[in-house]
């Protein structure tokens, strides 16, 4: 499973995004054609408002697009309704997010359970999934910790973790190392390296070229539309820009 | 989400936040306490008035031709009293033309009444209720011996200076030592005591052990009565049917015998069970009709705190939302999520609650003469209340979550 497969994972067509501020219009996406196949390893950049966010917003189903079409794994996702898109999200989607977004009560384990709860599995099922999760994250020891236990590269572990729990086709973060410092930084782009490694298909917001070396390919965004889609002939980690 | 995981999730969320959770259903807490208490005491009160009251003030199936009522409930007005006060005494005679004209099958007793004290060897029992009675007495009072025996018709014919004696009374004044045999002071009047009376308890924490019984001719009934006055006529049938029947006859016998019109009111009363039990009814009955605008009042009132409550739950618990959606969870999700906690917590109230009123109805049981007996079916109208208002309360604030869009609620601090 090294290098990507033919079947595309994702394919975008012509989609747009719009925002009505009172009389004001923010074009957030304004036409975004992208095909990412299985096992590629893509860093989204481009400057603040841009529309990143909102594309892999739109890529995580948490947001749905005002124009074009959105296929993942062949399923055309932008025709779909909300419980349909729910399904989704709980099962091809696994997302990270900058600020980490665990559950502040809950302990390392029940976070990431929790996308298994919507998936139906049993309390055993659940569990041992979780374990394996946090195991591969190098979290394995620290399960029963709260998030104000851990530190901040720790908790983007756990949220790793919950994000792959029920094996998503993809595999997103939006500015995973925004809030962490360079070390750790670090640390959590070497696990986003082991998953594409392993098979996992990545797709990750950045704005610091050093974070978007790692991956194998750089989309660049400007004012809603890509701006450059280059390809990193060889990947060279710790590379500078 | 299987409903277990639920609920356990939702004890999580009252557990965070306990004092908060307390005061929210407080209110589901009150109504159920008020329910449970209120029909505790009454149904308690219910068993007490019809098993006990009635058949230990009167006896079952009995009632009693009086000159004026002997027991009084509810309100009576000045003139009815008067009128009352200006009723012919029963005399035997009168006792003697209603048992010979009667069909009816049924059992006679006569009785004179009065308080007096009662002494043995320098021990003295003062304001003890002396009954002076026919043998029969016994028979209609369903009294058992808890030592030698009741008194005979041919010891009442003979005006034997007999006595028997209520339990608490011999305890009194013979503290263990045996009565059979030994002579009591009755009113001053030297009597046997031949029998005494089993034990019977308290009646609103009046003992109903402390009195002594004579035959209706012995010396003591000069001091109850004028001669050839009686204070009642007590009639039994087997039966309340036949009861109904023999008081109709009495009525009629009595107002023959007392010359009146039919347009006269009786100066007479007969006296039953029921009537004294019908005003403990009304009371019971205006309980019954207030309480469920009671429990009413205290549910809508809880379920409007507990739905403000899970309201602010769901502002502060946006961004949990925001991840629960974003990680998978449906609407529908999200939706059972708040009503099931809305529901544990109201349902927690109703526990809380049937505790409460069970601890209250044991409180008034033990620090007052009331009875109380808790009524399982108000236990699981409790509960089952409780569920009722934490779903509906729950499905506003419910509702509001579930459509939250998951970008927003992620944004939300
Ligand atoms: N919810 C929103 N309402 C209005 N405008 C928005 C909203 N979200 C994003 N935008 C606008 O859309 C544009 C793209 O935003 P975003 O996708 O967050 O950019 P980036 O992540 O690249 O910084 C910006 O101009 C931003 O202000
Ligand atoms: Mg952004």
């Amino acid at each position: 499973m090294n290098g990507p497969t033919d079947a595309p994972v994702i394919r975008l067509e012509g989609i747009t995004r719009e925002y009505v501020m009172g009389t004001e219009t923010v074009r957030a996406l304004r036409g975004i054609d992208l095909t990412i196949a299985r096992n590629e390893y893509v860093a989204i950049m481009g400057p603040s408002g841009s529309g990143k966010s909102t594309m892999m917003n739109v890529l995580g189903c948490l947001d749905t697009p005002d124009g074009g079409a959105y296929w993942l794994n062949g399923q055309e996702v932008s025709r779909m309704i909300d419980d349909d898109l729910a399904r989704v999200r709980n099962r091809e989607i696994g997302f990270v997010f900058q600020t980490f977004n665990l559950l502040p009560r809950a302990s390392a384990l029940a976070n990431v359970e929790l996308p298994l709860v919507y998936a139906g599995a049993t309390a055993r099922q659940r569990r041992q999934r979780a374990e394996e999760a946090l195991s591969r994250v190098g979290l394995g020891e620290r399960m029963h910790h709260r998030p104000n236990e851990l530190s901040g590269g720790q908790r983007q572990r756990v949220a790793i973790a919950r994000a792959l729990v029920n094996n998503p086709s993809i595999l997103l973060a939006d500015e995973p190392t925004g809030n962490l410092d360079s070390a750790t930084s670090v640390e959590i782009m070497r696990v986003f390296g082991e998953l594409h490694a392993q098979g996992q298909t990545v797709i990750l917001v950045t704005h610091e070229p050093d974070i978007a070396e790692h991956a194998r390919r750089v989309i660049v965004l400007r004012d809603g539309k890509i701006d450059t889609d280059r390809l990193h002939p060889v990947r060279t980690t710790g590379a500078a820009a | 989400m299987p409903l277990f995981e639920a609920v356990r999730l939702a004890f999580s969320s009252i557990r965070a936040q306990k004092l908060k959770s307390f005061f929210s259903l407080v209110g589901v807490l009150i109504g159920v306490t008020f329910l449970i208490a209120v029909v505790s005491i009454v149904q308690g009160m219910n068993v007490y008035m019809t098993d006990k009251f009635a058949g230990a003030l009167i006896g079952i199936n009995t009632f009693s031709v009086r000159s004026q009522p002997n027991i009084q409930m509810g309100n009576t007005t000045e003139e009815q009293w008067r009128q009352w006060q200006r009723n012919p005494r029963i005399t035997n005679a009168d006792a003697a033309f209603l048992q010979e004209r009667m069909t009816t099958p049924v059992r006679f007793a006569r009785e004179g009444w009065n308080r007096l004290t009662v002494g043995w060897r320098g021990r003295d029992a003062t304001d003890i209720n002396v009954h002076t009675v026919d043998a029969s007495f016994f028979e209609i009072k369903r009294w058992d011996v808890a030592e030698g025996r009741f008194f005979t018709p041919q010891e009442v014919t003979a005006s034997a200076d007999v006595v028997v004696l209520g339990y608490e009374l011999a305890e009194r004044l013979f503290q263990g030592r045996d009565p059979l045999g030994q002579t009591v002071a009755v009113g001053g009047l030297p009597h046997r005591v031949v029998g005494v009376v089993a034990e019977q308890g308290n009646l609103f924490g009046i003992s109903l052990d402390k009195f002594a019984v004579t035959p209706i001719t012995s010396p003591v009934r000069r001091l109850a009565n004028r001669p050839q006055i009686i204070d009642a006529f007590h009639v039994q049938a087997d039966d309340l049917p036949t009861m109904r029947a023999a008081e109709e006859e009495a009525n009629a016998l009595m107002r023959v015998r007392r010359g009146l019109r039919p347009a006269d009111v009786n100066n007479f009363h007969l006296e039953t069970s029921e009537a004294a039990l019908s005003e403990w009814e009304k009371i019971s009955t205006i309980l019954f009709m207030a309480l469920p605008g009671l429990v009413a009042i205290s549910l809508v009132v809880g379920g409007i705190v507990i739905m403000n409550i899970m309201l602010m739950a769901v502002a502060e618990r946006t961004r949990e939302i925001g991840i629960r959606k974003a990680l998978g969870a449906k609407g529908r999700d999200i939706m059972a999520q708040f009503i099931v906690e809305s529901a544990t917590l109201s349902v927690t109230g109703a526990i809380l609650g049937i505790g409460t009123g069970i601890l209250l109805a044991f409180t008034v049981r033990e620090f007052t003469p009331l009875p109380a007996a808790v009524a399982p079916w108000s236990i699981f109208l409790g509960v089952g209340l409780g569920v009722a208002v934490g779903m509906i309360a729950g499905i506003l604030p419910a509702r509001q979550a579930s459509r939250l869009d998951p970008i927003e609620a992620l944004r939300h601090e």
